[in-house]
């Protein structure tokens, strides 16, 4: 960035244009910054990419459907050219929906694009929450990033939602006719939050054009200011990197962002949009001239909503028969509330558990090595547990389909699926902790006793033994480098006092590691050689006396 | 955390992270040494320039591929038009979107190709900081927040401080209740529907009228209230409520409260098709079990028993509209519902 006109000359146009771009905003210093600024490398961390990008590709697709799609619930008879719709009533917005997909170029590929990105978008964010939990990359000083991404979730089931719910076909008024009946279901105010939403009594003349303002403006406004916020909080802390040799909570390794990163996840970019643009060229997806326009009246059997809704409609369907009750004269909808309640719990859970778990480890330090999921048995089998809840659920979204698929009784698919809810997630929570305490069982004895070589011995006295070779000391530190917790005892306070948050905090720390596997130490590992070496010294003595 | 431990933290660096504590955390001191980044590999494109020659080959192909695949979706724009005949839509879908496609992975995998090939690939090492500020940061941050805070009198003039609260907190009231206007009361819309007494049941969606004779057993009628039609105000919401279904059974099969013995006709009963869940249209019946079974969400009502639910997340049986027949055999409400149709409110059960 060199401002002496003779090196302008010098060096031609390219770094005329950079000195011109510095002197007016300082880009220099930003590149000096970021320009070689150190990413980790691991296909994990690809997920939260996946989700970026489609984000672009939303806003990208989105856009241009704006341009052609109508937001109006006004009624018009239908005169385009899906001969099968010709003459119908329909509201404004379905049509220039048909419009979209029939009359302009590329509309329906664009249609597409929108609404498989939007899956993909659900799809990675969620992929990438499960990468954050099960390597522990929430951990100090990360968790006020892991409510961001929690918030940018949600948000991107909200954006779905309401964009699921435009077209006005029969399928989204279904979807929002659930949606009316569940808040007429909240005590006390369901009913006036319903006439506030669809300004009037379901369906109104009005959801469709509100929904247009949240869909399009303000939920992706606030999915860029989060999106702002989790990138930049990225930077600050820098990315996390799994453990292994040379990894530390002191250093970052990687490869720096010029040129390598802006290749790589420029690239990556358009291989996203790629994959998108190749799904929407050969995959139909919500084929909106299927089933006609909202009508209250008929609807399809089988119909299932966008698949990251599914668990909440599954939460619905497994809510037990005849559970709402009156008290007085009033009516309280458990059979709404229910399923509500228990979806809420779940989100609030998934997004303090980072708190829960720093109370309980007392670990106040930075951690910026992920750890490998088993070296955190409980938390991974915590998060299984969580997974398999959620999977319960949202097959429960599919009991119809399951039971006509398989030749099934929906009555005994539907009891299957309340038994799993509550059974499975306990299941999955043992056994994943004990696949990981096995896990890490065989990563020790390796450790300590290095590789199988498959090469069997016999000793003078008969004895048949296998020689262990002794790891590489990279491939070793891999095994060894975790973070080892054990459980505390209650302990009094400055009071002398036990308190219940003390007694809590122990159990819960018994509770995590209790079964502990430590990491194998140089001594163990030192031990072990010397044993290794004498009965070397054996064989070669064995050998030797043979000849 | 044992002193032992808190020595062996203290000479991991410069780095002062181990002045936290470190919890439940066990730090061993024989814990293995890290061996630092594992060594360098060379690739082939790195020591044969006949591997590099055919990588920068391919990563040009590929931005050609590119810029072919753009140059088909141009073409495709112009060349597959679409009109009234349904297949230009997919010929117009398909050939535009493998164009994109193509200019869009072309450099895609070409820019990644370029990067694992023939850019270097040494692992680097960057220092972290700690994420808090250094103390002198930390000092001077408070200083100007002590600062701010003399200059302004904020602790110091609770009056100005606390009038602030106050006015901070009602500022957002006027901008909230002015979405008050966003829907209506809804009054008593809720309780009725477009059924009144002597309102002739009609075929949806086109409103023919039904003779009782009509309907034999078995046979199912979606019906609408006489008048409703598509294209009128408030035709969505009216048969939102007025939604019902009609079926003939054997009236020896019938089983009915004293109260609603005169609600049927010849074995033929209407009942509200507005399921009590979340609404859905329960629009399947299974003729042999007289169930009438919810699609979104399974609930099950049984027909023949007052249409009880006998499975699924439903609480309440489907309403059902007394009906009779008038002079000229054709079916009529006797009345409208006796009780709100569709999901449960919180008042729903209130007289008013």
């Amino acid at each position: 960035m060199s401002n002496t006109p003779s090196t302008q000359k010098k060096n031609g146009f390219l770094a005329g244009t950079a000195n011109y771009v510095d002197e007016r905003v300082g880009v220099g210093g930003i590149l000096k910054e970021f320009g070689r600024k150190i990413f980790p490398d691991h296909w994990s961390f690809m997920l939260g990419e996946v989700a970026l990008y489609s984000f672009l590709v939303l806003l990208l697709s989105g856009t241009f459907l704006t341009f052609f799609f109508q937001p109006s619930m006004t009624d018009v008879v239908y005169d385009g050219v899906y001969a099968p719709l010709k003459g119908a009533h329909m509201s404004i917005a379905y049509a220039s929906s048909l419009d979209i997909t029939f009359e302009v170029r590329g509309g329906l590929l664009m249609r597409q694009v929108h609404h498989w990105s939007a899956l993909l978008f659900v799809a990675a964010a969620g992929l990438h929450m499960l990468r954050v939990f099960f390597t522990g990359a929430f951990r100090k000083p990360r968790e006020i990033n892991w409510v961001v991404g929690f918030v940018l979730f949600v948000l991107g089931m909200a954006a779905g939602f309401t964009g699921y719910s435009l077209p006005d076909d029969l399928l989204s008024g279904n979807g929002l006719r659930i949606i009316d009946g569940m808040i007429k279901g909240v005590p006390f105010i369901g009913t006036g939050i319903s006439s506030l939403l669809f300004g009037g009594e379901f369906p109104g003349h009005a959801i469709v054009g509100r929904l247009y303002s949240l869909h399009i403006m303000l939920i992706p406004a606030l999915i860029l200011v989060f999106l702002a916020v989790h990138l930049f909080m990225l930077v600050i802390h820098k990315h996390t990197h799994y453990s292994g040799p040379g990894r530390k909570d002191t250093n970052v390794v990687g490869y720096p962002l010029m040129p390598v990163y802006v290749a790589k996840a420029g690239g990556f970019f358009f291989i996203v949009f790629g994959v998108i643009m190749l799904i929407a060229t050969f995959f139909t997806i919500n084929p909106i001239w299927n089933y006609g326009g909202y009508d209250p009246s008929p609807v399809s059997a089988g119909t299932q909503p966008d698949w990251y809704i599914g668990w909440l409609d599954g939460a619905l369907r497994l809510a037990p028969t005849g559970i709402e009750f009156m008290i007085g004269d009033y009516t309280v909808s458990t059979n709404i509330l229910l399923p509500l309640v228990v979806s809420l719990v779940f989100l609030a859970l998934v997004a303090i558990y980072p708190f829960v778990e720093n109370w309980v480890t007392g670990d106040k330090r930075e951690h910026h090595v992920l750890d490998r999921p088993r070296n955190a048995p409980v938390r991974t089998a915590i998060g299984a547990s969580g997974v398999t809840f959620y999977a319960v659920l949202w097959a429960g979204a599919s009991t119809d389909l399951i039971a006509t698929n398989f030749k099934m009784s929906l009555n005994q698919v539907l009891l299957t699926m309340q038994i799993s809810l509550i059974i499975l997630p306990i299941v999955a929570f043992l056994v994943t902790k004990r696949v990981c305490l096995s896990l890490q069982r065989k990563d020790r004895e390796i450790a300590i006793h290095g590789r199988e070589s498959g090469r069997i011995v016999r000793l003078p006295h008969g004895e048949y033994i296998e020689v262990h070779e002794p790891l590489d000391p990279h491939d070793l530190y891999k095994l060894v480098d975790f973070k080892d917790y054990k459980p505390t005892l209650a302990r009094p306070n400055a009071q002398g006092k036990i308190t219940v948050a003390a007694r809590v905090r122990s159990a819960l720390s018994k509770f995590y590691f209790e079964d502990r596997i430590a990491p194998a130490t140089q001594t163990e590992i030192d031990e072990a050689k010397h044993h290794a070496h004498e009965i070397e010294a054996e064989v070669q003595k064995a050998i030797e006396s043979s000849k | 955390m044992s002193e032992k431990s808190k020595e062996v933290a203290k000479q991991s660096g410069p780095y002062s992270d181990h002045e936290y504590d470190a919890g439940l955390r066990v730090i061993h001191a024989d814990a293995v040494a890290d061996p630092g980044i594992e060594p360098h590999r060379v690739r082939m494109t790195d020591k044969s320039p006949k591997h590099e020659k055919n990588a920068v080959r391919q990563v040009a192909a590929l931005f050609t591929l590119s810029m072919l695949g753009s140059a088909l979706a141009l073409y495709a724009y112009f060349a597959f038009p679409i009109s009234e005949d349904l297949t230009t839509v997919r010929l117009n879908t398909l050939f535009l979107g493998v164009g994109i496609t193509l200019g869009l992975l072309g450099i895609g995998i070409g820019a990644v190709h370029w990067a694992k090939t023939l850019m270097p690939d040494n692992e680097v090492s960057e220092e972290r900081h700690l994420t808090r500020g250094s103390d002198e940061k930390r000092a001077a941050a408070i200083e100007i927040i002590n600062l701010a805070n003399q200059e302004s009198g904020f602790s110091r003039r609770k009056l100005i401080r606390r009038t602030l609260y106050g006015s901070l907190a009602l500022f957002p009231l006027p901008g909230i209740i002015l979405f008050a206007d966003l829907g209506p009361n809804l009054g008593d819309k809720l309780r009725h529907t477009a059924w009144k007494q002597g309102t002739r049941l009609t075929k949806d969606p086109y409103g023919s009228p039904i003779k009782a004779s009509e309907v034999t057993i078995g046979s199912v009628f979606h019906v609408i209230p006489e008048g409703l039609m598509p294209g009128e105000e408030n035709y969505l919401e009216e048969k939102a409520k007025a939604a019902v279904l009609l079926v003939r059974v054997d009236p020896d099969e019938l089983i009915e409260t004293e109260e609603r013995a005169s609600w049927s006709y010849q074995g033929i009963v209407a009942y509200s098709k507005i399921c009590t869940h979340v609404g859905c249209p329960v629009a399947l019946y299974e003729q042999h079990t007289h169930h009438l079974l919810c699609p979104c969400h399974q609930s099950t009502f049984d027909l023949v028993d007052g249409c009880k639910v006998i499975f699924g997340p439903a609480s309440r049986p489907l309403p059902q509209l007394p009906i009779a027949v008038d002079a000229e055999g054709y079916l009529i409400a006797q009345s409208d519902f006796h009780e709100p149709v569709g999901p449960s409110f919180w008042d729903r059960s209130v007289q008013q």
